[in-house]
């Protein structure tokens, strides 16, 4: 038996180590790119060269033990159960070990921590399931975005070959400067997220109603691409962060266009719009905003996503309906888009529900009720 | 006492007057070992059941894309895994190892509460059909994680209710079983059996009994603010009403990281019971390990922060808590150097437990390994919600909790029934599950390494490999399990077997093994037996 179970086990090897050789198989971190990051991986590999050490150590005695101390091989037991010299020694060689590893992990913590004198702050948003970055201060100041999943719907159904980046790209990528100190504050807009680029060794909870902070300094320009990183519901796989380092002239224009686009994006609040042209600007938004819980379909998914197809809210009063988009609902997953979206998208993605599926209720919502309904 | 030490009736061969047959024998039974094989067989039951969900999680994660489950029945899939394996498979079965062998091993007829016994292991089915039930209510089971972080739990539909009362329920029953632990080891053990002299698993429940007693009702306070916040507008973990999300978390992990050792602490106790009995020598370091066990258990106080590394904590709490988790790899290292001493210049054969337990204490060094690097909180802020937390838990818990518990069945199941297991189904158990734990599970390091976050339905094309070797491993041990399954019914059920001698391990030296026949009988120690 234990000839078959050798032969198994050897071909199982084989197997992987074939598997191995042919792959791209990654088996670290990703290439650190800020000095915390290049840190923590130092720190990982000093802690795994340490533990490799007192692995052969300790199972190098264990298994001589195994071929030594065999009934089978006629060893007799021996009856001691005790020795005060090397139990303590045993005590003290790991507790001298770990003070070893705790002072490097010490000065790398603080340097973690350390979020003061920031070039620029920028706020990052969770929202299930997207992110919204805010310029707070330095550079590009006032500039504001939401950044979503761009991978389409038929690759993640296998309907479409997937995409180099399949799952870690996003329509609009948080840009940087190369070499600048950045501060991310984190919050969030409903459940707990986390915000996480791995080359940059930053993760940094956001939690809705306090203010974290955390901080990082791209030494290269390039694209580094994170998730969010911890279980906020349905689509939690699905909100990638995207962040582009580049040269600060880059960043210089790419803050003018930013800003030029909100200048050009701003429209007449109280021009009116017809039917038509608020639907098909409805329909856009809300297969970026409403579709991933309430499906294109209209139905949701119920009880936890309400169908809106034949609801009493989007077949009723418009206030309510208005009022729902803009403040959500308290112990749901509805969520407030007051702060995500302007007058005019709330106003068309409003009229398009009550026009969409089965509801034909004929109204169109224009932008000046919508800014007449917030407070 | 006088009620339980029954010294009567010998005429009788159960021992009582009144003892019901069929169905009704063990729905009213307060006896000890009928109570221990129900708590076994109950954790094996949910054992599959758990394994059942993990392997449609791990078939979902073949490949990337969406193919089998959609991402909230994923979640759904991935907290019921959880909270199944933990409070149905794991911890029942650990209870069922002391139903049957504190009294035993201490030399006592009975548990001290026989009625509460009974009461406390029916409540566990209770709470198990509303877990599966939750699955069939409108918006399914709970999808928000086995640690039900709120403010997400809150959000949930009313499956969240009913694992919030499963919950509770099993955590009512984990009290009264432990208070029932306590009191009979501190009050009916035979004359001559004084602490110092009590089998290692003994000590190690005792020890875990305490934990038990302390921190299930943290975790029954935890739920309930949940329950409060959900239906009775309450704002415990609610900014915009003055709460505090993280507060559910330092709650939670309060409860949560003492319950780590609750289900490893008794696996400690098996493998030292295991070790010594093949290996033809006493333990060593006895005393030393009785500490060990209780430092491991003081300090789980006052680490539970380091799974909460990433939520922004000051740095001066960042550093406490990282010093205090590197501190339990010393009791924990002390453990594994009195187990290969143990084994240093012993007369060792390598039956089925002994595999189990040599198994264990590799793998789930592995474990510890992995969970140093973890308290290093700067390498956890890269660690924390990967697949690489995912790998380490699993070599603690299956490598550690379970391999254990196979070891500690095949060790027992002689006693118990009275058969011999088939050496050769074990041996080939243990290969292959050895084998096909560590292809499942190994190379989630890597890929929590290379930043794959765990709890996901879908994940990046270049984390495909891994995926694909661990989902193979994952069916591999997962049939491998029916092996173990069947090896339990040949000597249980079915009867069949060869007949299993009073002490059928030569090392063997505890009381189940010198003083009580095999299959022990119904009732065992009417008359106290004499430690000397």
């Amino acid at each position: 038996m234990n000839n078959k179970l050798g032969r198994l086990s050897g071909g199982l090897l084989l197997a992987l180590y074939a598997g191995l050789a042919s792959a791209a198989y990654q088996l670290n971190f990703q290439a650190p790119v800020t000095r915390v990051a290049s840190e923590i991986y130092d720190l990982h590999m000093l802690m795994m060269y340490i533990i490799l050490v007192i692995f052969c150590v300790v199972f190098g005695v264990m298994f001589y033990s195994i071929y030594a101390h065999r009934k089978s091989v006629g060893h007799k037991a021996e009856q001691f159960h005790e020795n005060t010299t090397v139990e303590i020694i045993w005590t003290v060689i790991p507790f001298v070990i770990l003070v070893g590893m705790a002072w490097p992990a010490t000065k790398t913590l603080i340097a973690f921590k350390d979020t003061s004198n920031p070039d620029i702050t920028i706020k990052a948003t969770g929202y299930q399931w997207k992110w919204g970055y805010d310029y707070l201060k330095g550079e590009g100041e006032g500039v504001a975005f939401l950044s979503a999943l761009a991978t389409p719907q038929d690759q993640i159904h296998n309907q479409k070959p997937k995409g180099e980046n399949y799952l870690l790209e996003v329509d609009n990528p948080l840009v940087v400067p190369v070499g600048k100190k950045v501060r991310i504050l984190t919050t969030a807009n409903d459940v707990i997220h986390s915000f996480w680029v791995p080359a940059f060794g930053i993760k940094q909870d956001a939690i809705p109603g306090f203010v974290r902070d955390a901080w990082f300094k791209a030494d290269k320009e390039g694209t580094y691409r994170g998730q969010c990183a911890e279980l906020c519901g349905k689509d939690h796989g699905f909100m990638p962060i995207v962040v582009e380092v580049v040269s600060p002239e880059k960043y210089t224009e790419w803050v003018g266009a930013q800003k030029a686009k909100v200048a050009a994006a701003a429209e007449d609040p109280n021009k009116q719009w017809t039917l038509a042209e608020l639907q098909a600007k409805g329909e856009k938004v809300y297969a970026a905003n409403c579709a991933a819980c309430h499906q294109a379909t209209g139905k949701g998914l119920p009880p936890a996503f309400a169908a809106l197809d034949g609801s009493k809210i989007a077949t009723g009063g418009k206030k309510a309906h208005i009022d729902m988009v803009l403040n959500g609902k308290a112990g749901t997953a509805m969520a407030a888009f007051a702060k995500q979206l302007s007058d005019t998208d709330i106003a068309a993605v409003v009229t398009y529900e009550r026009n969409a599926w089965g509801n034909k209720t004929g109204d169109a919502v224009q932008p000046a009720e919508v800014k007449a309904a917030r407070k | 006492m006088s009620a339980v030490i029954d010294t009567h009736g010998h005429a009788d061969h159960e021992g009582h007057g009144y003892q019901p047959s069929g169905l009704m024998r063990w729905v009213t039974t307060t006896n000890h070992k009928d109570i221990g094989t129900m708590y076994l067989w109950f954790s094996l039951i949910m054992l599959f059941v758990g394994g059942v969900l993990a392997l449609t999680l791990r078939a979902e994660l073949f490949q990337p894309g969406i193919q089998i489950v959609n991402p909230e029945f994923f979640n759904q899939l991935t907290t019921m895994h959880g909270l199944i394996m933990v409070f149905g498979a794991i911890m029942p079965a650990f209870v069922g190892f002391a139903n049957w062998q504190i009294p035993m091993m201490i030399g006592a007829p009975d548990m001290a509460f026989a009625r509460m016994n009974n009461w406390s292991f029916w409540l566990l089915p209770v709470a198990a059909s509303l877990l599966v039930i939750s699955f069939f209510v409108p918006g399914g089971a709970p999808a928000a994680g086995w640690t039900i972080y709120a403010p997400l739990s809150t959000q949930m539909g009313p499956g969240m209710d009913l694992g919030i009362f499963a919950l509770h329920i099993m955590g009512a029953s984990s009290i009264m079983g432990s208070i029932n632990i306590v009191t009979t080891v501190l009050n009916m053990r035979a004359p001559g059996m004084t602490l110092m002299k009590m089998p290692m698993f003994v000590w190690t429940w005792l020890i875990t009994a305490y934990l038990l007693i302390a921190v299930m009702p943290v975790l029954a306070g935890a739920i309930t603010m949940v329950l409060a916040d959900r239906h009775f507008g309450t704002s415990f973990f609610n900014a915009a009403g003055g709460g505090d999300p993280v507060m559910f978390q330092h709650i939670f992990w309060f409860f949560g990281h003492p319950e780590v050792y609750i289900m490893i602490l008794p696996a400690f106790g098996i493998i030292s019971q295991v070790i010594p009995a093949f290996a033809r020598k006493p333990l060593f370091g006895y005393a030393s390990m009785v500490y060990a066990t209780a430092s491991i258990a003081i300090l789980s106080f006052i680490v539970w922060a380091h799974h909460m590394f990433t939520v922004g904590m000051p740095t001066a709490g960042l550093l406490f808590f990282m010093y205090a988790t590197m501190l339990i790899a010393v009791p924990t290292g002390v453990k594994v150097f009195n187990w290969l001493a143990t084994m240093w210049k012993g007369s060792m054969t390598f039956e089925t437990p002994m595999l189990f337990a040599v198994g264990f204490i590799f793998v789930f060094t592995m474990g510890g390994f992995t969970g140093l690097m973890l308290a290093i909180m700067p390498v956890d802020v890269q660690l924390q919600d990967t697949y690489y937390v995912v790998a380490h838990f699993h070599y603690v818990l299956v490598a550690g909790s379970l391999f254990a518990i196979f070891a500690g069945t095949y060790f027992w199941i002689p006693k118990w029934t009275g058969r011999m297991y088939d050496e050769t189904l074990g041996k080939w158990h243990f290969w292959l599950s050895i084998v096909f734990f560590n292809i499942t599970f190994f190379p989630m390091h890597f890929l929590g390494l290379a930043g794959m976050p765990r709890r996901i339905p879908d994940y990046a094309s270049q984390f495909t490999e891994f995926n694909m070797i661990a989902t193979v491993g994952a069916f591999g041990f997962g049939l491998t399990q029916l092996l173990f399954l069947y090896t339990v019914l040949k000597c249980s059920v079915l009867g069949k077997g060869e007949k299993a001698p009073a002490r059928p391990w030569e090392g063997a030296d505890t009381l189940e093994w010198t003083h009580l026949p095999s299959p022990a009988p119904y009732h065992s120690f009417h008359e106290q037996p004499e430690v000397k």
